[in-house]
């Protein structure tokens, strides 16, 4: 058997593919966190509510539809990207002018109705949800055995972040948001509508979160805690990155993955923690995170 | 730099004769109030709503006067009750060295956490807390010391000082009346201290205060320790009143039920939290025949009390007394 460092290289390179999803999922959501803070000044706690809604979404249009994973990864983050409209409409565009701690409270709030109402009618135990036939299987790539579904997960998700980042950072929208970001009141100056462009950023940021929902929903089990777990290590990410780029919070997400991985190899007792870890260390050397322009 | 209003709505002005009068007559109803309750309601109830008063008044002391949300404070008091928990389980120490010994570990772990989460503001600051917060968690759930998902149960009251039988409900009551009405007099006196004047300068425009030549790094991180050490005092009377210390002390929904208590009773206030931990404690208790609904309705008080009830219970009737 072939070893790297006294490691099994197929576990070792079977631990890299786990690190590679974690951190698809990573850079999903602390990829939709920093669009949104940068439009809207808002942490949003719900975030984690938001991507476990994208996988019960994908659930319960198996079970009451049938309507199979394709269709959920289209219909999933329309429908609580909706959901997030409607809240950013209601509730979040009360909080614009006061401090940006409310908006974290008000959506820490949410993110407890959501995962209360979740439990309620899921319970807490996870809920299986079945793999598209064209996604079974694998490929033997002589060093390891590589699932589909898992290669799906990881190209669909960098294709969407690098579209994300094209849009924002190529696109005569993406320059709008940017100016929008910087400074609102100029832009409404010039004709652009912005309450309309924060409403649909907050959309999107709500169906990204969703969109990685529905990709997570065959490798995790669906229940109602997924997501309230997964958003408090994005947060550390987010923090080592920092929020003032977007191709940062790209690379903060795989990164983490990666290493994350590798730890469960080298080190299995410190796999949930290194994150963290590897935060507070960020925070000693850069304060400002890896990315971040200033403090 | 940042002009939005600070998160303290009631922002106190300065101190009046006549508003330190009106502190010290709510203090005398207080301490009547709790003297008199046990003879009328659970004293179990009572006790572990002073533990979670204590906890929210600590708590307070960073978000209501420094400016400071901390999101995990969870990690200081969950540690300090497993360490005081242990301490008089597994070593046999006597109530008032094991409540002692957990706050010193609360105390030690504010300095560690303290000192990297000042190192960035504002919604950085509140991620980085929680985050740290959840490391511990998770250390909590691989040692050995914390019995991991069972917890350490039937911890011993033991006797105070060796002598007071603290099974006696009584003696158990007066001790935690008096670590709670004692942690609430020194979370005053800090708040009404020149200390405590300079962490209100540094919430209202720390800027400002850098240039008058304060070291801010400083001073928060000394209203983080102690924050952090009150609420491992909590922490710690609570692992041995109600002689139980689990992972639901120090996992992320008690951060999050700690700021619940103090934005219903008042961020800011005095009173507020206090208010707050008996107002939210008292609706659990109450509730707990409806499960996991209580975690919407504290969601639905959150969103409510953000959006329309900024002040909090206690912040509104000051208000109304204002006009």
């Amino acid at each position: 058997m072939v070893t790297i460092f006294g490691i099994p290289s197929a576990a070792l390179f079977g631990q890299l593919l786990i690190g590679l999803i974690n951190g698809s999922f990573y850079a999903l959501l602390s990829l939709g966190l920093a669009v949104i803070f940068g439009m809207l000044n808002i942490i949003n706690f719900a975030h984690g509510a938001q991507y476990m809604l994208g996988a019960v979404a994908a659930f319960l249009l198996l079970q009451w539809t049938g309507l199979g994973y394709w269709t959920a990864l289209i219909v999933a983050p329309l429908v609580v990207g909706a959901f997030g409209i409607i809240i950013e409409r209601t509730l979040l565009q009360w909080l614009y002018k006061l401090d940006h701690l409310y908006g974290l409270l008000l959506t820490f709030g949410l993110a407890l109705i959501v995962e209360g109402i979740a439990r309620n009618f899921l319970g807490s135990a996870g809920l299986p949800y079945t793999l598209p036939d064209s996604l079974r299987g694998g490929q033997n790539l002589g060093f390891m055995f590589l699932p589909n579904y898992r290669a799906w997960v990881i190209v669909a998700s960098l294709a969407v972040c690098i579209a994300t980042w094209l849009v924002i950072e190529r696109t005569r929208l993406g320059a709008y948001l940017r100016a929008a970001t910087e400074n609102p009141t100029l832009v409404r100056a010039f004709g652009i509508n912005v309450p309309l462009m924060i409403t649909l950023t907050y959309g999107f940021g709500v169906a990204l979160a969703a969109f990685a929902g529905v990709m997570a929903a065959p490798i995790y089990n669906v229940s109602p805690q997924m997501g309230s777990e997964l958003i408090i290590v994005v947060f550390a990410v987010v923090v080592i990155g920092g929020m003032g780029s977007i191709l940062g919070a790209i690379v903060t997400g795989f990164g983490l993955g990666i290493v994350e991985g590798l730890t469960k190899v080298f080190f299995p007792e410190a796999s949930n923690t290194v994150i963290f870890v590897v935060m507070a260390i960020v925070l000693l050397v850069r304060p400002a995170g890896l990315f971040g322009r200033r403090a | 730099m940042d002009t939005t209003p600070s998160l303290a709505v009631t922002g106190s002005r300065q101190p009046s004769a006549l508003r330190r009068n009106g502190d010290m007559i709510f203090f005398a109803i207080m301490i009547v109030g709790l003297i008199v309750a046990p003879f009328f309601t659970y004293p179990l109830f009572l006790m572990q709503a002073m533990c979670f008063a204590l906890f929210a008044c600590a708590f307070n002391l960073l978000i209501g006067y420094v400016g400071l949300l901390s999101f995990g404070h969870a990690l200081y008091f969950g540690w300090a009750s497993y360490v005081c928990a242990y301490a008089a389980k597994g070593w046999g120490l006597t109530p008032e060295l094991a409540i002692l010994l957990g706050t010193l570990t609360a105390a030690v772990l504010g300095l560690v956490a303290g000192s990297l989460a000042i190192r960035r503001q504002g919604i950085y600051f509140a991620m980085i807390t929680l985050a740290l917060a959840q490391m511990m968690y998770f250390v909590a759930l691989r040692a050995k010391f914390t019995g991991g998902e069972d917890g350490i149960q039937a911890v011993p009251r033991g006797y105070l000082f060796g002598l007071i039988d603290l099974r006696n409900t009584t003696a158990m009551y007066i001790v935690v009346l008096v670590i709670f009405l004692a942690g609430f007099f020194l979370i005053y006196r800090i708040i009404h201290s020149p200390f405590g004047e300079v962490l209100k300068a540094i919430r209202e425009n720390e800027p400002r205060a850098i240039s008058l030549g304060y070291r801010t790094e400083r001073y928060k991180l000394i209203a983080f320790v102690l924050s952090a050490s009150l609420a491992g005092l909590a922490g710690s009377t609570k692992a041995i009143t109600l002689q139980i210390a689990s992972l639901t002390d120090v996992n992320w929904p008690m951060s999050g039920e700690v700021v619940l208590m103090t934005l219903v009773g008042g961020l800011g206030t005095i009173f507020g939290p206090v208010v707050g931990a008996f107002v939210i404690l008292f609706m659990q208790f109450k509730l707990s025949v409806v499960g996991e609904w209580v975690l919407v309705i504290q969601g639905v008080i959150f969103v409510t009390c953000v959006l329309l009830f900024r002040r909090g219970i206690v912040g509104e009737i000051a208000a109304l007394f204002k006009r």
